[in-house]
């Protein structure tokens, strides 16, 4: 399903923990800028060249979950499938004040757990990029009584760029078949 | 509360005013589970979903699960998917390709045209009590194939689909038609599926053409998301329609539309900017459907909703919608992407991404329409509330049957001004199902608005 995770496990030495670290601090630092609205700041740790990708999940047969669970990335329609500049959009539209689905805003709280990093390139002493896995339970409270808690994992592709972690491509899967919010207007 | 006896009364549409009470009674909903999603024409599927024999796709027709399978003969059917022994569900999965569908209770199976295949220890248990050819599951009651989409109702007496699709007929047509003109030729790429909590027919009414609803997505027409963008054009989609007249109309059957008619020998407006590439396809698409339609070219649709749950987006984006009842306030919504099946990679991976950002639970228009249907739901479900009707007086009286607009004749009870006639047309038909109006009644007989005047004059 994932390519990532058939890689050999990596090591787990002090310089896999460290940069484990350091990948932990990116994502809070992350869920921060989100939670607390630095929308445009949470832009520039994106990647120029960024890939934004959260597939539905289909009920399939046993047997099938490799090949048909997942809507695919390179063809037919997802929940989000797009580029920096989508996102970048989606932001833009939020700070309208007028985009009535965030307006007023929503609170969210984004938690990240289980972070492990599954690959580093070249190593993990001198990574310049990384692919990791992670769980995230975000929680959306809007208005008065609308409460939502999107659940799941996310698999990342993290590049260094002048010294800072940039997302190169993230998989967000929700564990959700019918999506059970009426609407996805926060970010993962 | 008492409720009046006649789904009639909450509809004053000679004053243009319609009860709260349709949109957040569950007695009301009630009424429509009965009456009705059991009669009127729902759309399924595509048949694009279920290309070979044994393929299906699980829908929903009102709050009822059914499956649109192709048997291993190749017909398509409709089915219950619940097992006529205790109701179990024959099939949990999306879709997928199978011989069978077994039930996992007590392993009575089904072959895929429905009938019973094996029941489990028939001959001790069963002999004798049990004619098998009586026990199939469920089937609709009429089935069409127009164009690839599916359609059924459980009503023998139905009138036929076409019938029922009346004059709304090529407006849907450009909805599902090649973008070069010819007939039919979609494809499914992809279906959204969420719930919200609002009652349904705030989605349905939206899609009849309810232009007013502009202003809420001013936020995504200020940033430009449309295949222009990138060329600064903002606004959420190219507006090809800048020279046209609009339409909006109403049918007797109780759709509603919202078309355009383009003036005589107007031009292609620039539009798929994005990239020159997908710009000069759509400019070849434009000029062959000119070529194969001629004058009828100059039609093109914007959005409807077939009555009661189907609507249509037809060009920017291009999409079926159905909108199943949950409960009074709660819907599901899927949104089924529609592109030329012979259309190119290039051009489906432009259009699949640009659909993305616009339709659906994550897209940047349609999350605002999700935030108003919620809260005009929960916000009349008061007591107070409840006593004070919506106002849909807008361009009352401004329609007229059949009027020619830019030379071509546009069949329907028609405005050329944003209006809401539509949608009481929608809710008078509505009343007469709940009602239980004959289908003559519920196919416009006795409406007076599609009585021409000539008589009269």
């Amino acid at each position: 399903m994932d390519a990532t995770v058939e890689t050999p496990r990596i090591l787990r030495d002090d310089a896999y923990y460290t940069l484990r670290r350091e990948i932990e601090e990116f994502y809070y630092d992350e869920a921060e800028c989100i939670d607390t609205r630095r929308f445009t700041e949470w832009l520039d740790m994106l990647h120029e060249d960024l890939r934004y990708f959260m597939p539905m999940r289909h009920n399939v047969k046993f047997g099938q979950h490799a090949e048909r669970e997942n809507t695919r990335e390179d063809e037919g329609i997802s929940w989000f499938n797009e580029d920096k500049w989508t996102v970048t959009k989606r932001v833009e539209q939020i700070l309208t004040g007028v985009h009535y689905a965030e307006e007023p805003l929503s609170r969210t709280t984004h938690m990240v757990t289980n972070v492990q990093v599954l690959q580093a390139l070249p190593d993990a002493a001198s990574a310049q990029e990384v692919h990791t896995s992670c769980r995230f339970h975000t929680y959306l409270n809007r208005v008065e009584y609308e409460t939502y808690n999107f659940v799941g994992k996310r698999y990342d592709r993290l590049v260094r760029v002048d010294g800072d972690w940039k997302v190169r491509h993230r998989k967000i899967l929700l564990d959700q078949n019918i999506l059970q919010a009426k609407n996805l207007s926060t970010f993962f | 509360m008492t409720h009046p006896s006649k789904a009639a009364d909450f509809v004053d549409w000679r004053r243009g005013q319609i009860s709260r009470e349709i949109y957040v009674s569950e007695d009301v909903y009630r009424r429509e589970l009965e009456t009705l999603f059991t009669r009127a024409w729902l759309f399924v599927g595509h048949e694009s979903q279920i290309p070979n024999p044994g393929d299906f796709f699980t829908s929903r027709m009102g709050e009822e699960s059914v499956i649109l399978v192709r048997d291993k003969a190749g017909v398509i059917h409709v089915l219950l998917n619940s097992c006529r022994h205790r109701g179990m569900k024959v099939c949990r999965y999306e879709s997928g390709n199978t011989s069978l569908f077994t039930c996992p209770y007590h392993s009575w199976t089904y072959t895929t045209d429905g009938r019973i295949r094996g029941i489990p220890l028939y001959k001790a248990l069963y002999d004798g009590n049990l004619n098998r050819d009586e026990w199939s599951l469920v089937e609709v009651a009429k089935l069409h194939n127009y164009k690839g989409t599916i359609w059924a109702t459980w009503d023998p007496d139905a009138p036929d689909f076409l019938t029922y699709l009346g004059d709304a007929k090529i407006h849907l047509d450009q909805a599902l038609d090649c973008r070069d003109g010819r007939p039919g030729g979609s494809e499914v790429i992809g279906v959204h599926k969420w719930v919200f909590p609002a009652n349904w027919k705030f989605a349905a009414e939206n899609f009849l053409g309810d232009t007013y609803h502009n202003p809420s997505h001013r936020s995504v027409d200020m940033i430009g998301i449309g295949p222009s963008a990138l060329e600064g054009v903002k606004g959420r989609r190219d507006n090809e329609l800048e020279q046209a007249q609009h339409v909006w109309c109403s049918f007797p059957a109780g759709h509603g539309v919202h078309s355009a008619v383009q003036p005589e020998g107007y031009e292609f407006v620039d539009q798929f900017k994005n990239d020159p590439e997908i710009a000069d396809y759509f400019r070849y698409c434009h000029e062959e459907r000119k070529r194969r339609l001629g004058e009828d070219a100059r039609f093109l649709p914007f959005v409807g909703t077939i009555f009661p749950n189907t609507s249509y987006h037809g060009r920017q984006p291009r999409s079926l919608c159905s909108w199943h009842p949950h409960s009074a306030n709660e819907t599901e919504g899927w949104r089924f992407f529609l592109v030329d099946a012979d259309a190119p990679t290039k051009i489906k991976d432009f259009l699949r991404t640009y659909y993305m950002r616009y339709s659906g639970p994550a897209g940047m228009t349609e999350q605002d329409d999700m935030e108003n249907w919620l809260y005009a739901t929960k916000a009349s479900m008061g007591t107070i509330a409840r006593r004070h009707n919506f106002n849909y007086t807008q361009s009352m009286g401004a329609s007229e049957l059949n009027p020619v607009v830019n030379g071509i004749e546009v069949r329907g009870d028609v405005s050329q001004q944003v209006t809401e006639h539509m949608a009481v047309g929608f809710y008078r038909r509505w009343a007469q199902y709940l009602d239980q109006e004959p289908w003559d009644v519920l196919m416009g007989k006795g409406d007076e608005r599609f009585t021409p005047k000539a008589a009269e004059e």
